[in-house]
């Protein structure tokens, strides 16, 4: 059980790989948790996910069982029973982190590659988040964190295809939210700005890039306050605000 | 012929507990009648059920996510022998009720914790304590017998000497993981009048206090004492209150004319003045400051209702939503004599820490009894309330667990709200009995509350 200081015991990250929810993971207090799971693509990377985090609790005094579950995004017809089977003891916390950055021109020459992204950033997250929620509502408490993006919240020229796909995410996330309320579970959409993770390794930083660790910080904190939505750094938030009032003839030229 | 009863209820909620934090949904039913009480249970899925009185327990034991609440506040019979003064109580009625149909009579409930918004089931299940646990140890040892109902179906009467008396004591404190009490009966104090005869004192000195209060153990049935935990930087100043019953030659010939009236809502002290609003650091501060200075320096034999003495809080309806939707925590622990250091250094942590308690009890204790979950063990027990939102609250916390576990402690269920598995064991080491004697009531596990999912995962 989550307990009165937003301490969660039992912890559940889709897309077991995510520098950003293992960066959650890892400001987790550690006397509380008792159960991590990593569930994602079987590959070396996972393993050495779970190997990592268990160290690290190990070090910070935590006895928790870090485990690694197969879950892919696009296998859309074995969530059921995966999601199922992770729910088979409580879980106080969800994190759904994949998702796929691509490549705008890759997208565009080869549409195949966009349907791939948004199949695994839209339709995997609606069917995940779906059955996640299901789970929440029966066990009547629980909270899902969502990573979403400040790209969604306004189309650009340079990330329209993974732009659109984080715009369904988020508007999704925002309604399972409200259709949560009463039924002592809750949703956290996370919006982050540019993160240094792999996903952007190589690409020229944004202004207001943050780590891991802050987005991972503001997100624990969101939990704290009972936010619905976060943005991470929070300046981001008023610098979209900002953004989406400028003309779209002058917003296209804009540098970003 | 089959009959069924309906129960009413059934529906969806959000509960919380009085701390108004970690909020979980079950479906809330409201027997009226043991018989529907048992129906209720009947319906129950396999997140199981938990009983509910008036959810004035501060964190999380009265819920039960997913499953199954049975909120009994509506199962409040009471039966009062007016010569012998043996009450005899549905779970769900409330110290609030049995006070006010016993004191008139001449009758006092034998323990009361600090509101009096509580129910029969909740003061045995917790197995709560007063101003006097020095004296006359906690409401499990006043309670003659109770029937409970269990996850077979059957109801039995139980005794604290009786062939089921190794059941009976692991109901007592058991926050209701064996089952629904759903009556018992008390044995009433006898009083002469409604009025309590009370000493005070200031002390600037938090070792002076605590010498006093030693001393005091011997001369007043109640003692407690409040706690500026907030003001300062060195010692902590403090109030300390020692009383008893009145006798009918204690009051004025106005008095003597109704020795034991009993209003609650009339007050003979002023009331304090409470920071309604944005409860923070400052207002706190200047709270524990006029609480401090409207307290006589040295004060012998005033009379104070049984409201003004015992349940001040309850003046004030709802006062735990004034800190906020993020809600508060009490942090309560007991500690023995010979680690009375433990007060001074919590206050001292939580001070520094910034924590802005209003409400900081100091109290001792006396022997325990023989429920395995009883909280109270001979010694000091300190309570403060803090705001969840506190920053940096959890780690501190963890590490005032530490010292408390290290000095023999333990902290108190009915108060409790985020330790963890590893503090609530180690602080009660006749949780294996419990347990052993739980799985024997109840081997499927059919009474479950958040709180139990938390601390015995
Ligand atoms: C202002 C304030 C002051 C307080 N002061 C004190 C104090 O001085 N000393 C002290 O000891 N406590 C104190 N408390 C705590 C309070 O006395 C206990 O939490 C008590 O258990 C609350 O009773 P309730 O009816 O509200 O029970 P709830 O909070 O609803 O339930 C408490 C536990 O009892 C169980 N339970 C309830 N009814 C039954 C039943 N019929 N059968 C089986 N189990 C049942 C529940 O499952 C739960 O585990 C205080 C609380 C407040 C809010
Ligand atoms: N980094 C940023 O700047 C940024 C900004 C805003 C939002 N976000 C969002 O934050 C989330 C986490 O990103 P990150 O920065 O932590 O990047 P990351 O380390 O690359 O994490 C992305 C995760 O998605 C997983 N994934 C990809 N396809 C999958 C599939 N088909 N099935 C299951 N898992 C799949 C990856 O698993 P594999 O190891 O198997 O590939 C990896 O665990 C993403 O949703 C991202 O869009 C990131």
């Amino acid at each position: 059980m989550m307990n009165a200081l937003h301490e969660p015991q039992s912890v559940v990250v889709l897309g077991g790989t995510s520098e950003i929810a293992r960066a959650i993971v890892a400001e987790l207090p550690p006397s509380h948790l008792r159960r991590v799971v990593l569930a994602g693509r079987p590959s070396p990377v996972l393993t050495e996910a779970v190997a990592e985090t268990e160290r690290d609790l190990a070090v910070r005094g935590s006895s928790a069982v870090v485990t690694e579950v197969a879950f892919d995004a696009l296998d859309t017809d074995s969530h059921p029973a995966v999601i199922g089977a992770l729910f088979a003891e409580d879980v106080d916390l969800v994190i759904l982190a994949f998702g796929v950055l691509g490549d705008q021109e890759e997208f565009e020459t080869d549409p195949a590659e966009a349907v791939l992204a948004a199949r695994v950033n839209y339709v995997g997250a609606v069917s995940a988040g779906l059955l996640v929620a299901d789970q929440l509502r029966r066990q009547g408490h629980g909270a899902l964190v969502v990573l979403s993006s400040v790209a969604g919240l306004r189309a650009r020229r340079s990330n329209f295809v993974y732009g659109s796909t984080k715009a369904g995410l988020d508007v999704f996330a925002q309604g399972l939210a409200d259709s949560l309320v009463g039924s002592g579970a809750s949703v956290l959409v996370v919006r982050p700005g540019f993160v240094r993770t792999r996903m952007t390794e190589g690409l020229a930083e944004a202004p207001l890039a943050v780590s891991p660790q802050q987005v991972a910080q503001d997100t624990l904190k969101g939990l704290r306050k009972g936010s619905h939505t976060v943005y991470s750094p929070a300046a981001i938030g008023a610098v979209m605000a900002g953004l989406r009032s400028v003309p779209r003839p002058l917003f296209r030229k804009l540098p970003i | 012929m089959t009959t069924t009863t309906t129960v009413p209820g059934g529906n969806r909620e959000v509960l919380t507990g009085w701390g108004c934090t970690a909020p979980s949904a079950a479906t809330v039913w409201r027997p009226r009648t043991p018989t529907e009480t048992a129906a209720a249970l009947t319906t129950i899925g396999d997140r199981g059920a938990i009983p509910r009185g008036m959810g004035r327990s501060y964190g999380d034991p009265a819920q039960n996510a997913g499953g199954a609440v049975l909120d009994l506040t509506g199962m409040d019979q009471l039966w009062l022998d007016g010569t012998t003064g043996e009450l005899a109580a549905q779970a769900g009625a409330s110290l609030d009720e049995i006070l006010r149909q016993a004191v008139p009579h001449g009758w006092f409930i034998p323990v009361t914790p600090g509101t009096r918004f509580v129910s029969v089931g909740g003061a045995i299940a917790a197995d709560v304590h007063g101003k006097n646990h020095h004296r006359d140890g906690s409401f499990g040892s006043h309670v003659r017998s109770l029937d409970l109902l269990t996850a077979d179906g059957a109801t039995s009467t139980l005794t604290p000497d009786g062939p089921r008396a190794a059941d009976f004591w692991t109901t007592v404190a058991g926050m209701g993981r064996t089952g629904v009490i759903t009556r018992a009966t008390i044995d009433m104090l006898p009083i002469e009048t409604s009025l309590l005869r009370v000493d005070t004192d200031r002390f600037t000195s938090l070792d002076d206090l605590m010498a006093r209060m030693v001393e005091a153990d011997e001369h007043y049935r109640y003692t407690v004492a409040w706690v500026d935990s907030v003001n300062g930087t060195g010692d902590f100043r403090s109030v300390l209150t020692g009383g008893d019953h009145a006798a009918l030659a204690d009051l004025d010939a106005r008095q003597s004319r109704d020795p034991l009236a009993y209003d609650p809502d009339v007050r003979l002290t002023a009331p304090p003045w409470f920071p309604a609003r944005a409860l923070n650091r400052w207002s706190v501060a200047a709270f524990n400051e006029v609480w401090f200075r409207k307290a006589p320096r040295h004060r012998r034999d005033e009379l104070h209702t049984i409201a003004d003495f015992f349940h001040p809080l309850d003046m004030v309806r709802g006062w735990n939503r004034v800190y906020g939707s993020g809600g508060f925590v009490q942090y309560q622990f007991a500690v023995p004599d010979a680690r009375a250091d433990v007060v001074g250094v919590a206050l001292d942590r939580l001070r520094t820490a910034g924590a802005p308690s209003f409400l900081t009890v100091l109290k001792r204790f006396g022997p325990g009894n023989p429920a395995p979950l009883s909280f109270p063990t001979p010694g000091w027990t300190l309570a403060l309330d803090i705001p969840a939102g506190v920053p940096g609250l959890a780690a501190t916390l963890d590490a005032l667990d530490e010292v408390v576990l290290g000095a023999g402690g333990r902290h108190y269920l009915a108060k409790d709200a985020r330790m963890t598995p590893a503090t609530f064991s180690a602080g009660y080491p006749r949780l294996a009995d419990w347990r052993e004697r739980v799985d024997t009531l109840d081997p499927t596990g059919r009474f479950m509350s958040d709180l139990f999912r938390r601390l015995l995962p």
